[in-house]
């Protein structure tokens, strides 16, 4: 569907992009995440024909977006970081500009613009100002103007940026009903975000490529360092004694409380963490010590953002992962 | 195109450029007929667009300040450049509209040389042609203002910018009797453009290659001209500078000559101008 291939693309000496390669399939929602300045904004105004590369191509459905720039751009539906709406229009009218830039007219204009009007519910605004809307509604007609045209393929840069939690709701919604029918990819740096709506996961970061999979996938990748939490009236001393015998704990730490009880950390190296756990909870049975609390901590996709992010041989892993999505 | 060209149409009828702008000129050339055919009973409407056209110095920044700056600032650009239209669409789309804004009250202005028709002898001939000609040459500065919004994301430095530019096009044939005509002073003249012209290359292209050598080539080219036949740069300067005037070329047009050059001027001016705005927007993909 999408096929990006060694982009490139430099702000005089600030590398945005740096050979940035990809592929995208029908029918998904993409995620794509990164700490601020990563680029992500860059490669998705260069995906949907806003700026020029520096090196690299871009195919949308085979046609090249630098040399078939018109049959690539009705593709695409797009919604920049800010959404570009004239403030003295109405949506309606602002629609139907956009409608008919896109080559729609007619009863077929209507119709379409009718119906985003339903997908995106501004129905009851539809009449007023844009300037007068909220921020939640200027995005939701942001998006309805990236919906006309029926483009296979959505692009929406940080849509939730600015939100409250209750629009930030609706428009994940959105995004998700949107999926269904559309090719969706969207930016954010919010990790639960991507983690629910995604069903893959891009990550960039200075410009590269560093996981390219899917949110289950990210997680279990970085599962080998797993935690158990464990709460008990035990000394700190007791418990390592007690669970001296379970040879695939790694590390123990533990802290009193200040109601008397331990708190322990438990690290482990075993593959299967529900193993170590009966054995540490048979440790404890036998010993007349109490377990008030036991929780097993899994590595989140937090830890794998900040994890790939700040690993230092991003570029080796690059290439590797690419290989194993293929 | 079109559909740029309706939207930017409604934009301006939604705010009060549009009503400002033909108020503006309504009023300008009120003035003007109030003065030259009412109060000093000239049958000559063309006086009246002679005097009127020193409106154009306020108006049409105004007109066109905000036509492309605005975009940018809004970040509506974006969308454009997202469409499914090219950049030469966008242009001529808004230039379209901004000519259908000022053709309204031109329109009216028709009617007034019917209206003092009516009562004494008019040059019809001499009126019609006139308005024609201020028409083409203010769908040439309006190009020029499109060209100087498309500079900047700031409106009011767009107006300004355009103020500045206007009035010294208006000044230029009484300016080009104060500045040298000698040789010498010509060649320091045209050294001084080229190294503005080098320095804009530079600052739009980044490549101090291109700018240092089209500056270089064009030194050597004024230099060895000076040594060769230095008569060529005598009067150079002013002669230049009243032929650039597009004021200047409207009098002939007043003074009953339908002058053809002075339209082909005024066109290739606009066009070129819209050639730059397209250039202007198209590098900003590319920055």
């Amino acid at each position: 569907m999408i096929a990006v291939e060694h982009l490139t693309k430099c702000y005089g000496d600030f590398m945005a992009v740096d050979d940035l390669s990809f592929e995208i399939d029908e029918g998904h929602v993409y995620g794509f995440l990164g700490p601020n300045g990563a680029g992500k904004s860059t490669t998705m105004n260069i995906m949907t024909g806003c700026l020029s590369a520096m090196n690299g191509c871009i195919k949308i459905d085979g046609y090249d977006i630098f040399e078939e720039t018109d049959k690539a751009k009705k593709l695409i539906g797009y919604l920049p970081e800010q959404p570009p709406l004239y403030m003295t229009e109405t949506p309606v009218e602002y629609l139907r500009f956009v409608g008919e830039a896109k080559g729609l007219h007619g009863a077929e204009l209507n119709e379409q613009i009718g119906e985003v009007i339903r997908q995106t519910k501004i129905e009851s605004v539809k009449n007023r100002r844009i300037s007068a809307l909220s921020k939640g509604y200027k995005q939701r007609v942001g998006i309805a103007q990236a919906l006309l045209g029926n483009p296979k393929i959505i692009i929406l840069d940080e849509p939730t940026v600015g939100l409250d939690p209750i629009q930030i709701i609706e428009i994940r919604a959105l995004i998700k009903e949107l999926g269904q029918t559309h090719t969706v990819i969207f930016s954010s740096h919010i990790l639960s975000e991507v983690q629910t709506i995604c069903d893959r996961i891009l990550i960039i970061a200075k410009g590269k490529l560093i996981a390219f999979d899917e949110p289950e996938n990210l997680e279990k990748r970085l599962l080998a360092p797993n935690e158990i939490s464990i709460t008990t009236d035990a000394a700190a001393e007791e418990i390592k004694r007690m669970l001296a015998g379970i040879s695939h704990i790694t590390d123990i730490s533990a802290e009193e409380k200040e109601n008397g009880f331990v708190e322990a950390h438990l690290k482990t190296d075993h593959d299967d963490i529900y193993e170590i756990s009966r054995a540490v909870f048979l440790a404890f049975s036998g010993s007349g010590k109490a377990l008030f609390e036991m929780a097993l901590k899994k590595a989140n996709l937090e830890d794998v953002f900040i994890e790939l992010t700040e690993s230092n041989d991003a570029a080796g892993k690059t290439t590797e992962r690419k290989v194993a999505h293929k | 195109m079109i559909a740029v060209l309706k939207h930017e149409l409604r934009m301006y009828f939604h705010s009060l450029t549009a009503y400002v702008f033909g108020a503006f000129l309504l009023a300008f050339v009120g003035i003007g007929s109030m003065l030259y055919n009412i109060q000093a009973a000239v049958s000559n409407f063309e006086y009246v667009l002679s005097f009127g056209s020193l409106v154009f110095v306020v108006i049409v920044p105004i007109l066109t300040m905000r036509v492309i700056a605005e975009e940018r600032k809004q970040k509506t650009d974006q969308l454009l450049y997202s469409l499914p239209i090219t950049t030469t669409q966008v242009i001529v789309g808004k230039y379209l509209a901004l000519l259908i804004v000022y053709l309204i009250p031109l329109c009216l202005i028709c009617l007034y040389p019917l209206i003092f028709s009516q009562f004494g002898d008019v040059y019809l001939l001499t009126s019609y042609g006139s308005i024609l000609a201020f028409f083409i040459m203010g769908a040439a500065l309006i190009a020029l203002g499109v060209f100087i919004s498309s500079l900047t994301d700031n409106q009011g430095f767009a107006a300004g910018i355009g103020i500045a530019v206007i009035l010294l096009n208006y000044y230029s044939v009484s300016l080009s009797e104060y500045i040298s005509s000698t040789a010498f002073g010509s060649v320091a003249a045209i050294c001084v453009i080229i190294v503005a012209l080098g320095a804009v290359i530079r600052h739009l292209t980044k490549n101090d290659t291109l700018a240092y050598g089209t500056g270089f080539v064009l030194f050597a080219v004024i230099m060895v001209t000076y040594w060769t036949d230095a008569t060529k740069f005598e009067g150079l300067l002013p002669n230049i500078m009243t032929k650039l005037s597009l004021f200047e070329r409207f009098s002939s047009f007043v003074n009953g000559v339908f002058d053809m050059t002075a339209i082909v001027y005024y066109i290739t001016v606009a066009a070129f101008f819209l050639f730059l705005s397209v250039q202007s927007l198209e590098k900003r993909r590319y920055n």
